[in-house]
């Protein structure tokens, strides 16, 4: 157990701990620099204007532990993970299913992969998918050319420091023309107290190939605030597609800043599948910089807060090629007093033809506590492009719920047939355990029993 | 079993700060008077199985006040008298506990649920009155697409969320779906003449009649005559300021539409 607070030793230490090679170790000091230099996101009420949500004034970075590691290593065999994470696997209500019909399954404990397997056919297929610890290790050159390509080290704050403290998260590589039909997944989960979790996620599909990872994060409950900050890199090549989706539950004391974003080439496609439900506050805005002629992004999110809780989320998409075109789709749903906003950025850079945009925010709005807001930027300067941005905010009435229960159905279900209703969308994008896991979720949050 | 539908003298106030009764009370200029504003004064009507009362009576003079109280509505206060169907007191149970015991109210307005499409509010409104677990969704949904296709109710309609979006004509015969399966013991219409043609007013009437033959108690709440020549009604009640003021069959109707609720 290493202590709290973040130096230049610390970040030494893990890089020692680490095995790794000298570039990193200096990448990691670099960007400890940049992370000391920067200063903290203003709260929208210091600085006077809504460009980038949330109010981290209770974040301490000195109460914080910035690296911990569990276990004894990475497993392999799944009879070699110990009894008291599986016994927390089964209190989650991971499916156990998943292990025979996924293609691979690999899961963060603390900082430290604790389990990793993959299937034989996708390591015939050349398809890499290991902890970020080992694809550094296995695949020094590889993750050399992309690390902090696509999110430079001095990007922001928090993709600094998770730059300088990174541990865990995925690596996958999926050759040109691979196409994986099943979904890849990682669980990652905070389980101690004051722990800084900061994995670190690059994803490249090469020419013409195909992924859908999967990332479900639920955590316990704590009593002091935690901060998760993860970065996700996502290079998509000519042709490719990726899909990348998120089912998170952070506690409610987590501070939830995560970076995301994909660069893609001529005629890729990324997609994001996001969903935000718990933490005390979540500054999340997946990204998409479109590069090649004809790329694609399509983002779906959606975001619930309850008492207390923030959801900071949106979507940004950088048009940098003619002929290129993003649909961002974002929903939320704000209860028992919780606040979400929606924070965009829709941006087309000089020169560029021929763009296809469309926003469209939805929010749905349980009771007279709670709040929403949208905050929609749009900069365009490029010749013959299609814009458009949609939002509507509802409501649940007095009103609704009366006539719904004059049809003899119950409070409580009338509210679930509603939300049910409004998610659906979101919902119908995930595989099927996923959606019944989240339908069970949404329900228990609007119980307020989560 | 006979399941009679019984009102004493029933007081109704409605609460001033609730946004929904703003439609039907103005909001008083000084917050601190929250007392509600009374809308009905000792109301009394016995309908009996298989019979049908109309209720009619000018603009604000509080039907559609009286019909949210007896389904329940959260802004609308008894405070006296009692509403018994079956022998059994509604006024302490949810509106949910109500339709259970066999009471339905056909909205005059029925508002948008976004979300919940049509075919799913009728099914979970059938499980969940009927308590019939065994019911097949399949069958189930075959048997209302016949009765809406019968209502002038395209299918797809079953599909789109509850009355949004949908016409004045179509929310009726929404609810005229619902009604006709749930098969309630007592109903109460408010206004759905309303903006209904003459072909729809009569399947309307049908509806309500087999109802009717069944057993089922009606209290059909309207302004003006034109579906009385359809369903017939053993009781006209006038309802003025919120009291009912005269009572009587079927040629009473026909004196308002002569004098006009002036004269009555």
């Amino acid at each position: 157990m290493m202590t709290k607070g973040l130096s230049k030793q610390i970040v030494e230490e893990v890089s020692v701990y680490k095995k790794d090679p000298f570039w990193m170790t200096k990448l990691r000091l670099q960007a400890l620099e940049y992370f000391q230099k920067a200063p903290m996101p203003a709260s929208p009420a210091q600085r006077g204007e809504p460009a980038f949500g949330g109010d981290l004034s209770g974040l301490d970075f000195d109460k914080i532990h910035y690296f911990i590691k569990s276990g004894n290593g990475v497993k392999h065999a799944w009879k070699d993970v110990p009894k008291e994470i599986k016994r927390t696997y089964d209190k989650l209500g991971i499916p156990k299913a998943e292990q025979k019909f996924l293609a691979g399954v690999s899961a963060q404990w603390d900082s430290e992969m604790v389990y990793g397997s993959l299937l034989k056919d996708l390591k015939e297929q050349g398809v890499v998918f290991l902890s970020m610890d080992e694809g550094l290790q296995q695949y020094p050159e590889l993750v050399k050319e992309y690390f902090g390509t696509v999110i430079p080290i001095n990007d922001n704050k928090f993709a600094s420091l998770n730059s300088a403290v990174w541990s865990g998260g995925c690596f996958i590589y999926v050759p040109p023309k691979v196409s994986i039909s099943l979904p890849l997944q990682a669980y990652f989960r905070i389980n101690a107290k004051n722990i800084g979790q900061f994995e670190r996620t690059l994803i490249i599909a090469d020419r013409g190939s195909f992924v859908h990872y999967i990332e479900g994060c639920t955590s316990p409950v704590y009593t002091t605030d935690s901060l998760h900050a993860g970065v996700v890199e996502i290079i998509v090549k000519h042709g490719a597609r990726v899909r990348y989706t998120t089912v998170q539950n952070w506690s409610k004391n987590v501070y939830n800043l995560v970076t995301k974003r994909a660069k893609v080439e001529e005629n890729g496609v990324m997609e994001w599948v996001d969903f935000n439900n718990g933490s005390k506050l979540t500054m999340k805005y997946p990204s998409a910089l479109l590069v090649g002629r004809g790329a694609k992004v399509d983002m779906l999110s959606l975001a619930m807060a309850g008492a207390g809780q923030v959801q900071d989320t949106g979507g940004k998409a950088i048009h940098l090629a003619s002929k290129t075109s993003s649909v961002i789709r974002s929903k939320s749903i704000s209860h028992h007093g919780g606040k979400t906003s929606y924070r965009g950025l829709v941006k087309i850079a000089p020169g560029v033809k021929d763009v296809k945009s469309k926003t469209i925010c939805q929010a749905l709005i349980m009771d007279e506590r709670s709040k929403s807001e949208t905050y929609p930027a749009i900069s365009a300067i490029g010749a013959n492009c299609e814009l458009s941005h949609e939002a509507t905010i509802s409501k649940i009435s007095e009103e609704q719920i009366f006539y719904l229960q004059s049809r003899g159905i119950e409070k409580e279900e009338a509210e679930a047939m509603i939300v049910n209703g409004f998610i659906k969308p979101l919902v119908r994008e995930l595989p099927m355990e996923y959606a019944i896991e989240l339908n069970q979720l949404i329900r228990l949050e609007m119980e307020g029993a989560a | 079993m006979k399941s009679n539908f019984e009102v004493k003298g029933l007081s109704v106030e409605v609460d001033p700060s609730s946004h929904e009764a703003s439609t039907f009370a103005e909001a008083p200029v000084d917050k601190s008077a929250r007392r509600g504003k009374r809308v009905v004064f000792g109301v009394n009507l016995t309908v009996k199985s298989g019979e049908v009362h109309a209720l009619m009576g000018p603009n604000g003079s509080g039907k559609s006040s009286l019909a949210l109280v007896l389904m329940g509505h959260p802004a609308y206060q008894a405070v006296s008298g009692s509403v018994e169907l079956g022998g059994k007191n509604l006024l302490s149970l949810k509106p949910n506990e109500r339709a259970k015991l066999g009471l339905f109210l056909s909205f005059q307005n029925p508002v948008a649920v976004p979300g919940v499409s049509l075919g799913q509010l009728i099914w979970s409104s059938y499980k969940s009155i009927t308590g019939d677990g065994k019911a097949d969704i399949r069958e189930f949904y075959e048997t209302v697409k016949k009765q809406a296709k019968n209502m002038g109710l395209k299918e797809e309609m079953l599909e789109r969320f509850i009355n949004d979006g949908f016409s004045g004509g179509e929310k009726k015969k929404a609810e005229l779906l619902m009604l006709l399966s749930l098969q309630p013991k007592f109903v109460i219409l408010d206004e759905i003449d309303s903006g209904l043609d003459v072909d729809t007013l009569k399947k309307a009437a049908e509806v309500v009649n087999q109802l009717v033959k069944k057993g089922t108690g009606v209290l059909l709440i309207t302004h003006n005559q034109k579906i009385l020549k359809y369903v017939k009604p053993n009781v006209v009640h006038v309802l003025k300021e919120g009291r009912i003021v005269k009572s009587g069959q079927v040629k009473l109707a026909r004196e308002i539409e002569e004098k006009g609720y002036a004269g009555i």
